[in-house]
């Protein structure tokens, strides 16, 4: 165990070199999140005081929008399956399969070191901006529920983690992976919740979701953090959030270990 | 001594036939992956049905946003991504590789050739997915008119094309300005992110926002225009032709500028290694 906590420690040092790029990114990050909530704005002008969408009141859309910010910056992968792709394409696992290390597990500890750092760098801008939008943000009132928030954004996490891991694979088999990972970031993008709160759709169309993995990816902390789901559907989310997360994880191993034996150690 | 008497005409011909000849190797390249040249514009296509089906679902829930119609926000999402494919088409790549030009120090080669090297970095590949995508963008528009019951005369199309081509002015020069920071830093891989970020904003109908953002992503970094004015023209939104001034006056400065830091830049640049 100890070796990994030396790779946390590089990572962290590796990812330093980036803070200013993170900074930058999370501040051009709020131009579109700005738009966003001007385009709301202007949507509930349209409508009488205090009236609500799907039971979002515009303090209720704003707050989710300025939420998925923050849930974002903590769970989102950036970087990571670009790397794993790239360590794959030009031989650089190697010597990940001559050392005692397991590269799934290494990967983890860079992920959560480069998620430390960005949370370290985003804190400031995006924590001003909070600031600034403060009466649209309330903090849940009861304990539980920062508990189950917690719970939810480390499994959401790890499912966004173990996705991009499994299309990182891809790269054993095919040259280019990035139409792929634009194709899924696209339903990760409208049914995980980025772009608008995904129960202001249709009903049917909420169910089907809801057995997919995206909602859990991003939209179903949010919820809980705004105390929207409650009781029986909460635990049930957290059991899917768990399900898919262990869906993911078993797929990554099965998929590292097949292309390993496909793999060809290009330039190696 | 050959270059003191060409006139401008010949020098454009020149560049033109050179243009020509990269348009002809970008067909070639392009074409060795051809799964990938389709794969691509597919997942632009997808992401085009993903920005139309946003507003889609706030249009369940409402009628109109800022005075803005349905159908309405189809043809301004339509058009943003116009010009966007556009730029993609004809500039992406090729601003976003000078980051990597000036770290290989294959600038160095560039600088040599006879010909103006701003041309050369800007116009060296073609992205011709970008131009399916911008055809696919001007289908929606048209079905949009369609909808809207709309059938603009000959010169509000040549006006909106025009109005186009001076938001493609704006898109390239501030993303030129903000690859040349390359010059200091070496690397630049967030300004595809940048960029993404900042022209998001283009799709929102104009009304919507206020206060100081507006300010500045109208007078400044005209992101509220690029989209807007073409379409308000089209639409017959515009009161006064003050908003089209602006927009083809801002394109003029900010070409201006662009110029002006390009130049400043490449006294910076000391070439890598070798």
């Amino acid at each position: 165990m100890n070796k990994y906590w030396h790779v946390i420690n590089i990572g962290i040092q590796n990812t330093l070199v980036y803070r200013v790029n993170f900074v930058f990114r999370a501040v051009f990050g709020l131009i579109p999140l700005m738009a966003t909530m001007f385009l709301w704005q202007a949507v509930y002008a349209g409508k009488q005081r205090g009236s609500a969408i799907a039971g979002y009141t515009l303090g209720g859309m704003l707050s989710y929008y300025l939420l998925v910010t923050v849930v974002d910056a903590l769970t989102a992968v950036t970087e990571d399956d670009w790397q794993i792709a790239a360590d794959i394409k030009d031989g650089n696992i190697s010597q990940f399969l001559l050392k005692p290390i397991d590269y799934l597990r290494y990967r983890i500890c860079l992920f959560f070191s480069a998620r430390l750092i960005y949370v370290a760098a985003a804190a400031i801008p995006v924590g001003l901006f909070i600031f600034w939008h403060r009466e649209n943000f309330v903090l849940p009132a009861s304990i539980a529920t920062w508990f189950l928030f917690a719970l939810s954004v480390i499994l959401a996490a790890m499912l966004n983690f173990f996705m991009s891991f499994c299309m990182a694979m891809l790269a054993f088999w095919v040259l280019e992976i990035s139409t792929f990972v634009f194709i899924v970031f696209a339903f990760e993008y409208i049914a995980g919740g980025h772009l608008f709160p995904v129960d202001i759709m249709p009903p049917t169309l909420l169910n089907v979701l809801s057995l997919s993995p995206f909602p859990y990816q991003l939209f179903f902390p949010v919820t809980i953090f705004l105390e929207r789901v409650n009781g029986d559907s909460l635990w049930r989310g957290l059991a899917m959030q768990a399900c898919w997360m262990g869906v993911f994880f078993c797929l990554a191993k099965y998929l590292w270990s097949r292309g390993i034996r496909k793999y060809t150690a290009v330039g190696g | 001594m050959n270059k003191a008497t060409s006139t401008p005409l010949d020098s454009f011909r020149r560049h033109l036939i050179i243009y020509g000849a990269l348009w002809k190797n970008s067909l070639v390249r392009e074409m060795g992956f051809k799964v990938n040249f389709i794969l691509w514009i597919f997942v632009e296509m997808l992401w085009f049905a993903l920005q139309l089906s946003f507003f889609a679902v706030i249009y369940a829930h409402t009628d109109s946003i800022a005075g803005w119609s349905k159908w309405e926000v189809v043809l301004l999402v339509g058009a943003s991504h116009f010009v966007q494919q556009l730029f993609t088409a004809v500039f992406l790549t090729n601003v976003t590789e000078l980051s990597e030009l000036i770290r290989t120090g294959k600038l160095d080669f560039m600088l040599l050739l006879p010909v103006n090297t701003r041309f050369l970095v800007s116009f060296r590949k073609v992205d011709l997915g970008g131009f399916v995508n911008a055809a696919s963008a001007l289908g929606v528009m048209v079905f949009a008119c369609n909808r809207l019951g709309l059938t603009p005369s000959p010169m509000h199309i040549v006006g909106f094309f025009v109005l186009t081509l001076a938001s493609l002015v704006i898109h390239y020069t501030l993303v030129l300005i903000l690859a040349s920071t390359a010059f200091w830093t070496v690397r630049s891989q967030g300004i595809v992110w940048i960029y993404y970020n900042l022209f998001n904003v283009a799709r929102i109908p104009d009304g919507a926002f206020s206060g100081f953002y507006r300010v500045v992503f109208t007078f400044i970094l005209p992101m509220v225009l690029v989209a807007n004015v073409p379409v308000k023209l089209l639409l017959q939104k515009l009161s006064s032709p003050g908003e089209m001034l602006l927009l083809i006056g801002l394109a003029a400065s900010w070409f201006v500028i662009s110029e002006a830091v390009w130049r400043y830049s490449l006294r910076r640049y000391t070439s890598a290694s070798s």
